[in-house]
């Protein structure tokens, strides 16, 4: 298995931190940058996905709501300690794969699955599966902040509670070991007793972030976590993105392809329910091998 | 003119107007019952005047104005009184002259034909008496044992008259003392000792046992005669004492009376009185009126049993139907599966709230009192049988019917809140691992709390005013003692209580003294509504202060 220091980095401008200004140019201007990146990436050398340890694993799923199938025998592998991001057009069923790996989809009722995901080589959706056992492992992060209606710190501890942790000592180490995993804890540490509600929107997500990783994951799922924010705060989840996939694996859905492109090391093009290219994202964005992912990533449409 | 309609200005007056006729109809109702309720308090002015009587004679009287009325002379000529022919219209005055005992009716109406000027003669005294209503008339002497000690005429004579009166009064409030708590209790033992020997009686103990118990029992009644007998002795001395004073006094037609002072609850002289020794009677007559019991048929006296045991029963039917209803609510919105038959429950549920309360009642006195409360007495309270015990309306009963009563409502409003929760909200809690129930309890129930209180604002709103069932189930219009005393278990639920409303009820319309308990209808149905004001408050307090906490978690 390869360390993270052992791959080049995608490109220089999507660094966390490196050009603040620039990111915020990109953000506010989307489509237009589309042949800037065909240069940035040119650079980029390609890692292969053979050489990763593969975390999930996902096996001829086919999803239904109802009659409509969503999801169309997708395969795909997720690499350990990776960020994988899911693109396409809204409505392509992304968000639905990326539900599928904590089961989220098991609380639609008129939701059916068929073929198999592996966590570590075991089929989630095997019948002796402990749900709420493997949405310890495998934490999501939602589009909006949702906080709980409850203390900063209460809000972090929720996930230790459950799991029946009563020490105040553990309760507190835990707390700011995910603040600051969360890059929240400087902001919050003289009013963790407060209301989370009193935080902005890119605290509140990042309080949601600490909360998901202070029950210790092995999967992080991100579903458009940057898309309700401003540009600063987008630009610190990202950050901390970059932070993050040194412990976890990462799975982040986003409709931002410069997001993809500045977090990601793996990326997957999803249109109509189907999985259409899957590939390091370098390579994806430069060099992609589908036509609709060209379209696409050009701006042809979406 | 088209223009003006299509401006939308007549919508705007149309919606302005439809808000000032309820408030004009609030403001109107509450004024009413406000005017006529706190008026009765203040100390009206004593008058004295001649009157001329239907067979012409005249006649002395003393008393209150309490209100005056026009009526065609032609009617009063009717009715026997000699008006002269000119005049068309005559006026009348309600004059309440007290003094049941001796005049047989206490309020009078009186022409103003041949009336003399009013006079308020300084020392007029109104007396409150704990038999036959109010004294009016004027002092002569102070007698202690029989001797004259002050005259009417002495400097110091009202001061007495006071301190004494003051006295007495005293002393009667520690008899009542005496005989509430202290005999209270000592009954209360040796009834529990008749039903522990009935007890072992029906459990079918042997002789040798019972011959064992009843000495035992016998031991334990004696200790208790024994007390009885100090604690008698100790009252006996006290009514001794009490009987020592008397005030002579004489009616306005210079009738000699002699009023013991132990009948007195009060002994004012209005005419004499300023404004602020008026206000601080004032204050003092309607803190009686909330604090002490009724006197004469509830005509007199306050009103405090009634206030508690709607506060009572409000409060125990809070208790019963939050829980009921927040968990049905649960159940419907959370986990049971939404289908036509969910739809048919929900829409009975829906429709429990249009039932008239009196089917309520009829159902709780046949099925709680009757059965259920039947079936608990042979069950757990044999040895009182055959005088029921929870068998009979009681407290209990008013609340459990009340808490079936404004079920719908906290159902209904429980689950809207439970419906407003963000689906986001309850997918982080899921999403780290949380069960459903642990989701639900932790997260989702808090949050719709505010609406939970909501639903219990119109719970007790609704149950407060309540009054036809509660007529079937357990109020009723002079209930002997409080369900909350020294006395184990101390909150008797299967006692009878008072209530407000039914009070109201009761005054105006079953007292044998309408003009009496005219001002107590609306001084009672003041109370009522205040109580209800305080109760709602409260509740809305706590809701807001519960929403400012989840505040944007609904947004």
């Amino acid at each position: 298995m390869l360390e993270p220091s052992d791959l080049v980095e995608p490109n220089e401008a999507s660094v966390p931190g490196a050009d603040a200004q620039s990111m915020e140019r990109e953000l506010h201007e989307p489509g237009a940058s589309t042949p800037s990146y065909k240069q940035t990436f040119d650079q980029a050398e390609p890692s292969a996905m053979e050489n990763e340890t593969i975390k999930l694993e996902v096996e001829d799923l086919k999803l239904y709501y109802g009659n409509d199938q969503a999801l169309k025998n997708i395969s795909l592998q997720i690499p350990e300690k990776k960020v994988t991001a899911f693109i396409g057009p809204s409505g392509c069923g992304k968000s639905t794969l990326l539900r599928c790996f904590n089961r989220m989809n098991d609380l639609v009722d008129s939701c059916r699955i068929e073929g198999k995901i592996l966590l570590d080589g075991e089929n989630i959706y095997d019948a002796s599966v402990d749900v709420a056992e493997l949405r310890r492992q495998v934490g999501m992060v939602f589009q909006k902040p949702n906080p709980f209606p409850k203390s900063i710190y209460e809000n972090v501890a929720y996930g230790l509670r459950l799991q029946g942790v009563k020490s105040k000592r553990t309760l507190d180490t835990v707390v700011e070991n995910s603040l600051r995993g969360a890059a929240l804890w400087d902001e919050v540490k003289d009013r963790l007793h407060d209301n989370a509600f009193g935080l902005s929107g890119g605290q509140q997500q990042r309080l949601v972030i600490a909360r998901a990783i202070a029950i210790e994951p092995e999967v992080i799922l991100l579903d458009e976590p940057a898309s309700a924010l401003d540009p600063i705060s987008t630009l610190k989840i990202e950050e901390l993105i970059y932070e993050l996939k040194d412990k976890y694996t990462i799975v982040i859905v986003t409709h931002n392809m410069q997001q993809a492109a500045r977090v990601s090391d793996y990326t997957a093009f999803m249109y109509m329910g189907d999985l259409v290219e899957v590939g390091d994202t370098d390579t994806l964005f430069t060099n992609p091998t589908q036509k609709q992912t060209e379209d696409y990533i050009t701006g042809r449409y979406g | 003119m088209k223009h003006w309609l299509k401006s939308g200005a007549p919508w705007v007056w149309l919606n302005g107007g439809a808000v000032a006729v309820c408030m004009v109809m609030v403001v109107g109702l509450i004024g009413l019952i406000a005017i006529r309720g706190f008026g009765h308090f203040w100390p009206a002015d004593v008058v004295q005047m001649t009157v001329v009587e239907r067979d012409g004679t005249s006649v002395a009287i003393l008393g209150e104005e309490v209100r005056s009325e026009v009526v065609p002379a032609a009617l009063v000529r009717g009715a026997g009184y000699n008006v002269p022919e000119a005049q068309e219209l005559v006026t009348r005055y309600l004059v309440k002259q007290g003094n049941r005992d001796i005049n047989a009716r206490d309020f009078n109406w009186y022409l103003d034909v041949g009336m003399s000027e009013w006079q308020k003669p300084e020392n007029a005294m109104v007396i409150e008496r704990r038999e036959w209503g109010n004294f009016y008339g004027f002092p002569v002497a102070l007698l202690e044992n029989g001797e004259v000690i002050a005259t009417a005429q002495d400097n110091t004579f009202w001061d007495q008259v006071q301190q004494r009166v003051a006295r007495s009064v005293a002393l009667h409030n520690e008899i009542r003392h005496i005989e509430k708590v202290d005999i209270g209790r000592i009954n209360h033992k040796l009834e529990r000792i008749r039903l522990d020997r009935r007890g072992l009686e029906l459990d079918g103990a042997d002789s040798a046992r019972m011959a064992e118990a009843d000495a035992e029992f016998s031991a334990l009644r004696a200790e208790l005669d024994e007390q009885y007998r100090v604690v008698k002795a100790e009252r006996d001395e006290l009514y001794r004492q009490l009987k020592r004073d008397t005030l002579k006094a004489q009616v306005v037609d210079g009738q000699a009376v002699s009023i013991a002072l132990q009948n007195i609850v009060r002994l004012t002289r209005p005419n004499a009185m300023g404004v602020f020794a008026k206000m601080g009677q004032y204050v003092e007559r309607f803190w009686e009126f909330l604090s002490d019991e009724p006197r004469e048929a509830n005509t007199e006296g306050g009103i405090f049993p009634a206030i508690f045991g709607t506060v009572t029963m409000v409060i125990v039917m809070s208790i019963i139907v939050t829980p009921f209803g927040v968990l049905a609510a649960i159940y419907l919105r959370e986990y049971a599966k939404q289908g036509p038959v969910l739809r048919v429950i929900r829409i009975s549920v829906y429709n429990l709230a249009g039932v008239p309360s009196i089917v309520y009642g009829v159902f709780g006195l046949g099925f709680f009192v009757y059965f259920l409360g039947g079936s608990l007495d042979e069950l757990f309270y044999r040895e009182s049988l055959p005088a029921p015990t929870f068998g009979t309306p009681g407290l209990f009963w008013a609340s459990l019917t009340l808490a079936l009563l404004t079920l719908p409502v906290v159902i209904v409003s429980t689950e809207e809140g439970l419906s407003r929760i963000p689906t986001t909200i309850r997918q982080g809690s899921l999403a780290l691992g949380a069960t459903k129930a642990e989701t639900l309890w932790k997260v989702v129930v808090p949050l719709a709390t505010p609406a939970m209180m909501t639903g219990l604002i119109l719970a007790i709103a609704r149950a407060a005013g309540e009054v036809a069932p509660l007529m079937l189930v357990g109020v009723v219009k002079l209930a002997p003692s409080l369900p909350l005393d020294g006395n184990y278990p101390y909150l008797h639920l299967d006692q009878k209580i008072m209530h407000l409303g039914f009070h109201i009820y009761d005054v105006g319309f079953q007292s044998p003294n309408v003009e009496a308990a005219r001002p107590l209808v609306y001084a009672t149905a003041l109370t009522l509504v205040m109580l209800i004001i305080v109760l709602n408050l409260a509740a809305i307090r706590i809701r807001n202060s519960l929403r400012e906490k989840y505040r944007s978690a609904s947004d």
